[in-house]
């Protein structure tokens, strides 16, 4: 008695027979479809001869943004700031939020650029917890055009879960203040680490002078802002964030004057931050007083060799933490 | 489309096909091809990129009307209180596809009107000149003069189509001295002042050709409208070795010298006839720089045309309005304006191909001039084919004498039955019986054209007049007369041995038809339109 087939075997004895009379029904075929298909399915080659186009870059300064700043794009934002974002934040850098009642003078209805010092990428999320919200539903945030927007996921994520635009640092390039500035006078607030990247080795970087250009060229007010601590959560050279106390300190808003060039204004805005920094470090009257004295000390500490600049850093070890592994990794 | 690259179109490209060349793009009527043509021996060419709009068009009509070339005044100058005016101006047939609001000849209209209400003129009338065309619906008119402009002169019965078969309304003006008659609309022979404007989509278009034929009827239109006119006219794209061109020359020589002033105001426009961005984007670029988008938009649209009924296909795709860019407005005397406007016609069309081939394929769209909303009959692909792709060349053919066309369209049997009477005679009647041009002209030419009822229906309905058809069929003499066979794939079979071609259902049995009369080895030329391109065969 012949043997009784099961059902798979069947199937896999049609598929031979049809393979050898070579007359494969669609649903047999399928797979061979996709290995062969072509134009269109597939990408055309570039015929020899033809010069290929330029490929239109979509990343770095050019990477679009605007869809991230859609009602849907920004419920998402405020959604994972004060759900995702807020709790890691209390858990790793326990901030001190302070200077709220600075804010109070302000217009609610008024742009502005909050500008920070800038130790670590917990630097964003925590600046973006502590700008009261009422501040934050229409606030895109200056990123680095060449390492946020490097890849088109990066890109994307960032522009969502942060709301950031790309900034030119590397390269001269209006277009991208010019973009800002354009969102600016449409209401946005912009925030900014005008040091163009993180520290270092733990003392803060000179203050260029973008932020300032863009309140001058906006007329908008700046919002200084002190970030104490996050160099120990995720400074520059670690992967993984480590738990530390932190303190976010809002200064009083500045406006630009008259006739002022972006230099001198730029200058004013990192004083004001160093005052913070100061306030943080003593107390607001001694900060104050040495304000006007002009004896703040600098956020960005001596011009001197990098070891000496380690050493004068004195108690602010933090960034500095001992390999606890007792034999190096081979 | 970067802006950068809007800035500087490249210019047309002949492409060598061999194996890494990705299957090259056909129209098919409401639908398109991707085929694939044989290597080593096969070479594309592509249009150049849309040229650069001008960034003020209105600025630039206005500049044109107060800076005319030629030895004509300022129009300002030409207008003045109590005098006769008459603005004429290009059909339905031009631009093609329509242009997206606001068109062309609203925007000179406009001004023309501004200039003329400051100089007082009262006495106004604007024409539709359309030769032996079928009328213009209100819609079409409104499209193409503004809503403004028709609801100012509509009330007074001051805008309307012109009527080649109004005893009242015609008027003849003399004969050239090779004896051809010269007639045009009485309105305008009568005024002090013509205003022609003008779209010139191709370098056919425009010049004289305005006036002598779009103001005239079939009486002028019979004497360069005819077999020997077109088989003479090498190409009748060329104007250096047009017979047609030459004739409407004459006739407009004819009609200077009688008096007639005409202020000519031609325009041109870029290739940018599926735009940059839109759904089809894709149809205006080179198939190796489609992007994802294009291929999912292309695959998209394709597995929806097939699902559609052949109503609905052709409403979507009439319904199709070109994001021109004017590219440049001149004005003035008719001879120096088109003149210019030619060498800015080439400057977007001209590319240079370099020797003839044995085997030319092309794609033929939905659109001819004669079928903007409206049905694509057979007679009509011919003449999109044989007439106007076959003739968009200087110099040289591109496809040697002797060589074959291969189109690929699907010629349905299908004609309107409001635009296109006579055509419907003329299918059965004339081309079951002969399909040689000269004959059908001696034996049933004259039939049709004083047709009582053809005349009616041009007259009063939305007809083509009843000499049309065999215009059409005329313009394909040179075509005919140069090839040994044509090949249509994909046509209605019936259809297209009714018009004595060969149909065929892929282009390689096209091929294999063709190599009858070229060979099993023929060098292949397709020509990648639309966007329009013109060869410049050396």
């Amino acid at each position: 008695m012949a043997k009784r087939l099961t059902s798979k075997e069947i199937k896999r004895k049609t598929r031979q027979i049809y393979r050898a009379i070579g007359n494969t029904p669609n649903n047999f075929r399928s797979l061979k479809v996709i290995r062969s298909s072509q134009f269109p399915y597939r990408a055309p080659t570039t015929p020899k001869g033809v010069t290929p186009l330029e490929s239109e870059s979509k990343l770095g300064g050019d990477y679009p943004t605007k869809w991230a700043r859609t009602v849907p794009s920004r419920i998402i934002r405020t959604a994972t700031t004060e759900l995702l974002a807020r709790p890691v934040m209390n858990f790793l850098a326990k901030p001190k939020r302070t200077g709220y009642d600075r804010l109070e003078s302000l217009d609610k209805q008024q742009a502005v650029i909050f500008v920070a010092n800038h130790h670590s990428h917990a630097d964003t999320p925590l600046l973006l917890t502590s700008i009261p919200i009422r501040r934050r539903k229409r606030l895109i945030v200056g990123a680095a055009a060449d390492y946020f927007f490097s890849s088109k996921i990066g890109g994307a994520l960032s522009a969502l879960f942060i709301g950031a635009v790309p900034v030119e640092r590397s390269k001269a390039s209006r277009k991208s203040s010019d973009q800002i500035a354009s969102l600016i006078n449409k209401g946005w607030s912009f925030m900014v680490f005008p040091e163009g990247g993180r520290s270092p080795d733990g003392w803060g970087q000179a203050f260029r002078g973008g932020a300032a250009y863009l309140a001058l060229k906006c007329d908008v007010p700046i919002v200084p802002v002190h970030i104490g601590g996050t160099g120990s959560i995720l400074r520059k050279g670690k992967l993984w964030p480590k738990r530390s106390d932190t303190t976010v300190t809002f200064g009083t808003p500045i406006w630009p004057e008259e006739k002022e060039t972006s230099r001198s204004f730029s200058t004013r805005i990192e004083s004001s931050v160093a005052t913070l920094a100061d306030e943080v470090n003593q107390d607001w009257w001694t900060a104050t007083k040495r304000a006007h004295s002009g004896s703040t000390p600098k956020l960005h500490g001596p011009d001197a060799s990098p070891w000496r600049r380690s050493w004068t850093l004195g108690n602010n070890k933090s960034i500095s933490t001992p390999n606890k592994k007792k034999w190096p990794t081979i | 489309m970067s802006n950068n690259r809007k800035k500087h179109p490249r210019p047309g490209l002949v492409l060598e096909v061999d194996r890494t060349t990705p299957p090259t793009l056909f129209h098919h009527g409401e639908s398109f091809r991707l085929e694939k043509l044989p290597t080593g021996r096969s070479r594309i060419i592509y249009p150049a990129e849309p040229l650069p709009g001008l960034r003020d068009p209105n600025g630039a009509i206005q500049h044109a009307l107060e800076n005319p070339l030629g030895d004509s005044a300022p129009l300002s100058a030409l207008l003045s209180p109590g005098m006769k005016l008459t603005i004429a101006f290009d059909d339905i047939s031009l631009p093609l596809p329509p242009m997206r609001k606001p068109d062309i000849r609203q925007r000179v209209i406009e001004a023309v009107l501004d200039t003329a209400a400051a100089a007082g003129v009262d006495d106004v009338h604007l024409i539709a000149a359309l030769a032996l065309h079928r009328r213009m619906t209100e819609a079409e008119l409104r499209h193409a003069v503004g809503d403004r402009v028709y609801d100012a002169f509509s009330p007074s019965g001051a805008i309307y189509n012109h009527d080649a078969e109004d005893p009242e309304g015609m008027t003849s003006i003399g004969t050239t001295p090779h004896g051809e008659e010269v007639e045009i609309n009485k309105r305008a022979a009568e005024s002090d002042l013509i205003i022609y404007v003008n779209i010139n989509l191709v370098s056919m278009d425009g010049g004289w050709k305005s006036t002598a034929t779009g103001l005239s009827g079939y009486t002028a239109l019979r004497h360069h409208h005819n077999p020997q006119t077109m088989v003479e006219s090498k190409s009748f794209m060329d104007q250096e070795n047009s017979e047609l061109h030459k004739s409407n020359w004459r006739q407009g020589k004819v009609l200077k010298e009688s008096g007639i002033k005409v202020f000519q105001i031609e325009t041109t426009v870029n290739n940018n006839t599926f735009g940059y961005d839109g759904p089809l984007a894709m149809l205006q670029k080179r198939e190796w720089e489609w992007t994802l988008k294009d291929r999912a938009l292309f695959l998209g649209m394709q597995g929806g045309i097939k699902r559609m009924s052949p109503q609905a296909r052709r409403k979507a795709f009439n319904s199709w309005e070109s994001p021109y860019e004017i590219t440049s407005v001149q004005a003035g005397e008719v001879e120096a304006v088109h003149k210019q406007t030619t060498e800015n016609v080439y400057k977007q069309h001209l590319v240079k191909v370099e020797g003839q081939t044995d085997v030319l394929t092309m794609g033929l769209p939905y659109i001819c001039p004669y079928n903007v909303n409206s049905v694509m009959n057979p007679i009509l692909v011919a003449c999109l084919g044989l007439g106007y792709f076959f003739n968009m060349y200087k110099g040289k053919p591109l496809v040697r004498k002797g060589g074959v066309v291969i189109m690929t369209h699907p010629t349905p049997w299908d004609f309107h039955p409001v635009h296109h009477p006579s055509y419907i005679d003329f299918f059965e009647r004339v081309l079951s019986e002969t399909t040689d041009a000269v004959e059908m002209s001696q034996k049933y030419e004259k039939a049709f054209a004083e047709d009582e009822w053809y005349r009616h229906l041009y007259r009063t309905s939305y007809a083509y007049h009843g000499v049309h058809p065999f215009y059409m069929w005329y313009w394909c003499s040179h075509a005919l007369d140069h090839l040994s066979q044509v090949v249509i794939v994909g046509g209605q079979p019936d259809a297209v041995r009714r018009m004595g071609f060969r149909p065929a259902s892929t282009i390689q049995d096209a091929l294999e038809i063709a190599s009858d009369t070229v060979g099993f080895s023929p060098s292949i030329t397709h020509y990648h339109s639309p966007p329009i391109l013109m060869a410049d065969v050396t």
